[in-house]
């Protein structure tokens, strides 16, 4: 009872109802322009965070997260193009029931199923963020050694493209935390005589390096395409048939979308298709998918948005990151000294459930966004290119050198801004390099200090149940692409 | 089907070091290999402030790492070529040269003029040639993030030409 009280915070602080307002209004707003999303407009945003208390911040990076994932389906249904990459699968059914005349009726759908999803995902974290927080008071540091390990190996796996590709992004990532002075010895490393660089890379120059400068190179290479726009006249709240038609696909994908979102990954893009997929293989109807399924818009959506609450389970809980927009999250828990972890819900419940509270509301106000203010959000994505991305650029650069006033930040996000356009060029996902730069202290910080308290001897992580099943689900995840491939193979 | 095989004949008639997979291979080798060499020079702690392993260690294992699977990425693509990419175009030039130009102005001139020039420059390269939003994305919209941030935030940009005239 104390808890729910707790959650309706944001609700009764007239500042906090307006952050969650903003919140939600820039998310859908980042969600609807394609190549932005929740991930770099989180980023970007960061900075202003700072004139905030903790609860606002964090609050209104949550709100721009789950509108944000939502906000992708209106491009999506409308435009063909997925505002955010976790809004690829409603483009397969949502564009071609739009093109048939009904995108009121698709992007209901979307609206619908998002609402669900997200508000399923944000129980379960009510539910299990607490449960894994207890759980983690089991851990020492041979177990969040292995526990990073596994979260790394997951990342590759199962997020978007080669796996070892991603597991070379995601070491790229941790070897970018090494740079500067050894947080144990204070001996320099890479840092090649330049004082800026003893202190570290920031992490916000190599977020907004490699999302918006990317995909700032990235939109320079298209600036050829047309996009065949669908007219929209309202959204329409689904019938009673497509209830009936949908109900289990939503509830199904919710759940997988808030598993799927538990686990350290691309959350919402990877959710989103195994949902879409799994919607197909239970459908009635699994012909009508491609052609304008509304169980293929249900599908996609419902476990995208349930991903985001999932997310968020393993980043309060353990305090490592289920996404990359939660570990900008994490970044803001961070910076404004607020530590994750099973303290943080002994110490700081009216914290945690003012968050859960405030993810509760935001799915609820997207909601109604979404249904009375598509239409305009859609005319959004008529900003042409030529004139939004140097304005993000002038928003990128000042807001990377803002948080330490440094104009090396600013050369390193333009560094990390080619690298990222290459790296996605050539088939890399940058995400893995962003949870491995969040995760880098803690792996090498845990992995030094085990071997203390092992003596020098690896072989005693093996003597740890706990890191020892955290090491063999990380050689079961580096397996699993293996044997999906030859699966995929037989099969063919 | 035809079309997919195409395009691995495509990339697999280049000579080997016109192909993408030994463009990034070679590229993170030699960068790895450089950086592997520079953690030789890391400073050594004694054993007694050593907290399980010297500090160079741990990048010398990501660095053999990242090499390692970097080889095997290589060799697999052997078997499986990666598809050919597009040439860039123009547009995408022109954008890393304005980057460079940045660079150059913020460091001698002005951070606020640098962002004014990579503004028009872009714009204007992508397509935009109307003076009312040309002038929009290069005078306008900075000058309000300039004034936003600075109020807001309190923050202090770095001094240059017209950044002086503002604080003075």
């Amino acid at each position: 009872m104390d808890n729910l009280i707790l959650m309706m915070a944001p609700l009764v602080s007239s500042k906090l109802l307006l952050v969650l307002l903003f919140g939600t209004l820039f998310g859908l707003v980042l969600g609807v322009l394609p190549g932005l999303g929740p991930t770099t407009g989180g980023a970007l945003i960061l900075p202003f965070t700072m004139t905030l208390d903790p609860l606002s911040a964090i609050i209104l990076l949550t709100s721009i997260y789950c509108a944000g994932t939502y906000g992708g389906a209106i491009t999506a249904v409308l435009i063909n193009t997925p505002g955010t990459p976790a809004a690829a699968a409603t483009c397969l059914d949502g564009y071609p029931l739009a093109q048939k005349g009904e995108a009121g009726r698709a992007l209901g759908m979307a609206t619908v199923s998002s609402t669900v999803g997200g508000v399923f995902s944000v129980i379960v974290l009510v539910f299990f963020a607490p449960i894994l927080a207890n759980l983690a008071y089991e851990f020492g540091q041979p177990e969040y050694f292995a526990l990073a390990i596994f979260g790394l190996t997951m990342l590759a796996s199962i997020g978007d493209g080669s796996p070892i590709k991603n597991l070379i992004a995601g070491a790229f990532g941790i070897l970018i935390s090494t740079v500067g002075k050894d947080f144990m010895t204070s001996i320099d490393r890479f840092t090649y005589g330049i004082n800026e660089l003893s202190v570290g890379i920031g992490f916000i120059p190599v977020v907004v390096g490699l999302f918006a400068i990317s995909e700032m190179l990235t939109q320079s290479t298209l600036l050829e395409q047309v996009f065949k726009r669908v007219a929209l006249k309202a959204v329409k709240l689904p019938t009673k048939e497509d209830y009936k038609k949908t109900w289990k696909t939503i509830l199904r994908s919710s759940g997988i979308g808030s598993f799927i979102g538990v686990l350290p990954a691309e959350g919402g893009t990877v959710a989103s298709l195994i949902g879409y997929s799994e919607a197909k293989r239970f459908s009635k109807n699994p012909e009508e998918f491609g052609k304008g399924s509304v169980e293929g818009i249900a599908g996609a959506e419902a476990a995208n948005n349930a991903a985001t609450g999932g997310a968020m389970v393993p980043t309060l809980a353990l305090g490592i990151p289920g996404s990359a927009t939660t570990a900008v999250i994490l970044t803001g828990l961070i910076i404004h000294g607020v530590r994750p972890g099973p303290d943080l819900f002994k110490e700081q419940p009216e914290f945690l459930y003012g968050i859960f509270g405030a993810m509760l509301a935001a799915n609820v106000l997207f909601f109604i966004f979404g249904f009375f203010g598509a239409k305009i959000f859609a005319r959004i994505t008529l900003v042409p290119n030529k004139i939004l991305w140097p304005m993000i650029f002038a928003v990128s650069v000042c807001g990377t050198y803002s948080l330490s006033q440094s104009i090396i930040d600013v050369w390193i996000m333009l560094f990390f801004g080619v690298l990222g356009f290459f790296m996605r060029r050539y088939g890399f996902s940058v995400v893995p390099v962003i949870i491995g730069l969040i995760l880098g202290e803690l792996v090498e910080g845990t992995l030094r200090q085990s071997i203390v308290i092992f003596d020098g001897n690896w072989l005693m992580f093996l003597t740890r149940p706990i890191a020892l099943t955290f090491f063999i689900l990380s050689l079961i995840a580096l397996a699993f692409p293996l044997i999906r491939s030859k699966k995929n193979k037989r099969t063919l | 089907m035809n079309n997919v095989r195409d395009k691995k004949r495509a990339n697999k008639s280049l000579p080997f070091f016109f192909r993408s997979e030994f463009k990034v291979f070679f590229i993170i080798i030699l960068v790895s290999t450089i950086l592997l060499i520079s953690t030789l020079s890391f400073d050594t702690v004694p054993p007694i402030l050593n907290r399980g392993i010297q500090p160079a260690t741990f990048p010398k294992g990501l660095l053999v790492l990242i090499i390692a699977l970097t080889s095997i990425i290589y060799y697999l693509s052997f078997k499986k070529p990666w598809k050919k990419e597009k040439n860039l175009p123009k547009p995408f030039f022109l954008t890393i040269l304005s980057f460079i130009i940045f660079i150059i102005i913020s460091k001698t001139l002005d951070f606020f003029l640098a962002i004014s020039v990579l503004s028009v420059f872009v714009s204007y390269h992508w397509g935009e040639k109307r003076i009312f939003y040309l002038l929009l994305v290069s005078i306008i919209f900075p000058l309000i993030v300039f004034i936003f941030f600075e109020m807001i935030l309190g923050l202090r940009f770095p001094p240059g030409i017209i950044t002086n005239i503002y604080y003075y």
